[in-house]
């Protein structure tokens, strides 16, 4: 075993308890703005429940939400970083931990036998996505995504021909389809081109993005806006109570399509949206990027 | 909209004062269950057996919760509501069963759903979804636990809360529901949104 095993575990579980516990505070100024813009009744209710949870979500170091979720690593790796065959398995080794110590609540079912495996792990699970990069620094971030938001995911391979409009019609509809389903207010990622498998990926990893930071392309950018604004015109407002706050914001990521293929895929994120980062250098020193400030 | 404090038992009279918009906080006992445990009791009702807990006049929480033992007893860390849809297909059969007068998720319920609530006198109330760690020091004590064979979220958890809430009536028991005049709402702003985007009708 090497050295870096244990320091990559240690990280996983530090961002898997940083994600269930704390929210970025991108997210949780921009419920805070929706508390303060809201002007449904019910729906400032609401709002209001979620910002006292999260207060004392911190206090009491507990997950926020009962649905602790299943847990998608994003690992960005450079080529020379020591001992990157281990660390799968230090993700998973970190994942059971987090488990029991956190707790987490288990959430890996058997698919057929319907047995829960009582730890977060099991075949598939975590799930672990690899980017090869130089260098000799390993970037991890970890989502901890709900089960309701996650069930409300569409992937359309629409005709080329159906554009841009085809495009936001199919995320409008998504939107009104899903309702109060994946606890709005939810953030969009939205995967465009690639194949079908691509634009699910784009779309889930595009969810990473924080919330106050805009697309570097400006017409990608204005097509957020677009579909933003759009969103919350269907006035389904937070956890479906009515009200002018459904999205917080909406991340588009894209690839190149096939001439015969336009996929666009809808992935959403509820207002839990857990996510935690860090970087582990060659001499084994850690930055944590989502939560600096936060205890570990 | 009012505010009401309720203690179960609730009888039928209260739940027929309840109005949707009204904000109810919950004290006594409250029993989870969710996809798996809705269906044991249905098929356990439709034999004519009883159900471990009796849950006339009690509240039953669309929640799997993260509970931990200390000493050998159970505390709740977070038990936030699930998806109350997923549950719609059998929530009449087991508001008809049960006689539970309260039923507590998120996300509301459809026609089935608010048909027996109008027949059998009961509520549906909305709570935060993901707000879990509110509801968890809302429970003071995890009085039992059954069918824990199902797995740690399906579980029946019997709870006793103090003040649990806010909860938002969503579906009353005089046919109203929130959740599908919302829709209803939605439904016509979608043409105001696919006409400002410049779709084709």
């Amino acid at each position: 075993m090497k050295q870096t095993d244990s320091i990559v575990e240690n990280v996983a579980f530090n961002l898997v308890k940083q994600a269930v516990v704390y929210l970025p505070d991108d997210v949780k100024a921009s419920l805070r703005k929706a508390y303060a813009e809201e002007t449904s009744e019910a729906g400032k209710t609401q709002l209001k429940t979620i910002l006292d949870n999260l207060a004392l979500a911190e206090k009491h170091e507990a997950p926020i939400c009962q649905d602790t979720g299943t847990f998608v690593f994003y690992v960005k790796a450079g080529a020379d970083f020591e001992g990157l065959d281990c660390v799968e398995e230090a993700l998973t080794n970190a994942t059971r931990k987090a488990t029991f110590e956190v707790p987490l609540r288990p959430n890996a079912v058997h698919p057929f036998t319907q047995k829960n495996s009582g730890d977060n792990t099991g075949k598939g699970i975590p799930q672990v996505h690899w980017e090869l990069v130089s260098g000799d620094s390993l970037e991890l971030t970890v989502l901890a995504k709900g089960g309701g938001s996650e069930n409300v995911s569409v992937l359309g391979m629409l005709n080329p021909s159906e554009g841009l409009q085809g495009l936001k019609r199919l995320v409008v509809d998504a939107v009104i389809k899903a309702g109060a389903q994946p606890c709005p207010p939810t953030i969009l990622g939205v995967g465009v081109g690639g194949g079908a498998d691509a634009a699910l990926s784009l779309a889930k990893k595009a969810l990473l993005k924080p919330l106050d930071e805009a697309n570097e392309e400006a017409e990608i950018a204005g097509l957020e806006r677009e579909i933003l604004e759009a969103a919350n015109m269907t006035g389904i407002g937070p956890m479906g109570l009515g009200g002018k706050t459904t999205v917080l914001g909406v991340h588009v990521d894209w690839a190149f399509r096939h001439p015969a293929s336009f996929p666009v895929a809808v992935v959403f994120n509820c207002w839990a949206a857990r996510r935690a980062s860090a970087k582990i250098n060659a001499d084994g020193s850690v930055e944590y990027l989502t939560h600096k400030k936060r205890p570990r | 909209m009012a505010t009401y404090r309720l203690k179960t038992p609730i009888s039928e009279a209260q739940i027929r004062k309840l109005e949707v918009n009204d904000v109810v906080y919950l004290s006594g006992t409250v029993v989870t269950a969710r996809d798996q445990a809705h269906r044991r009791a249905i098929e356990l009702l439709q034999k004519g057996k009883a159900l471990p807990v009796n849950l006339e006049g009690l509240a039953v929480f669309h929640c799997g919760p993260v509970m931990k033992k200390e000493n050998d007893s159970w505390v709740a860390v977070a038990a936030g509501p699930t998806t109350s849809t997923r549950m719609e297909m059998v929530e009449d059969e087991f508001i008809k069963g049960s006689k539970v007068r309260v039923v507590i998720g998120k996300g509301g319920m459809g026609k089935r759903t608010s048909a027996a609530m109008v027949k059998y006198g009961a509520v549906y109330c909305a709570f935060t979804g993901g707000a879990a760690v509110l509801a968890a020091k809302a429970i003071k004590h995890v009085k039992g636990v059954e069918w824990l064979d199902l797995g740690m979220p399906e579980a029946l958890w019997i709870l006793e809360v103090d003040e649990f809430g806010p909860l938002v009536v969503a579906i009353d028991s005089c046919g109203r529901n929130l959740f599908l005049d919302v829709a209803k709402k939605v439904e016509a702003n979608r043409q105001r949104i696919y006409r400002k985007l410049g779709f084709q009708p």
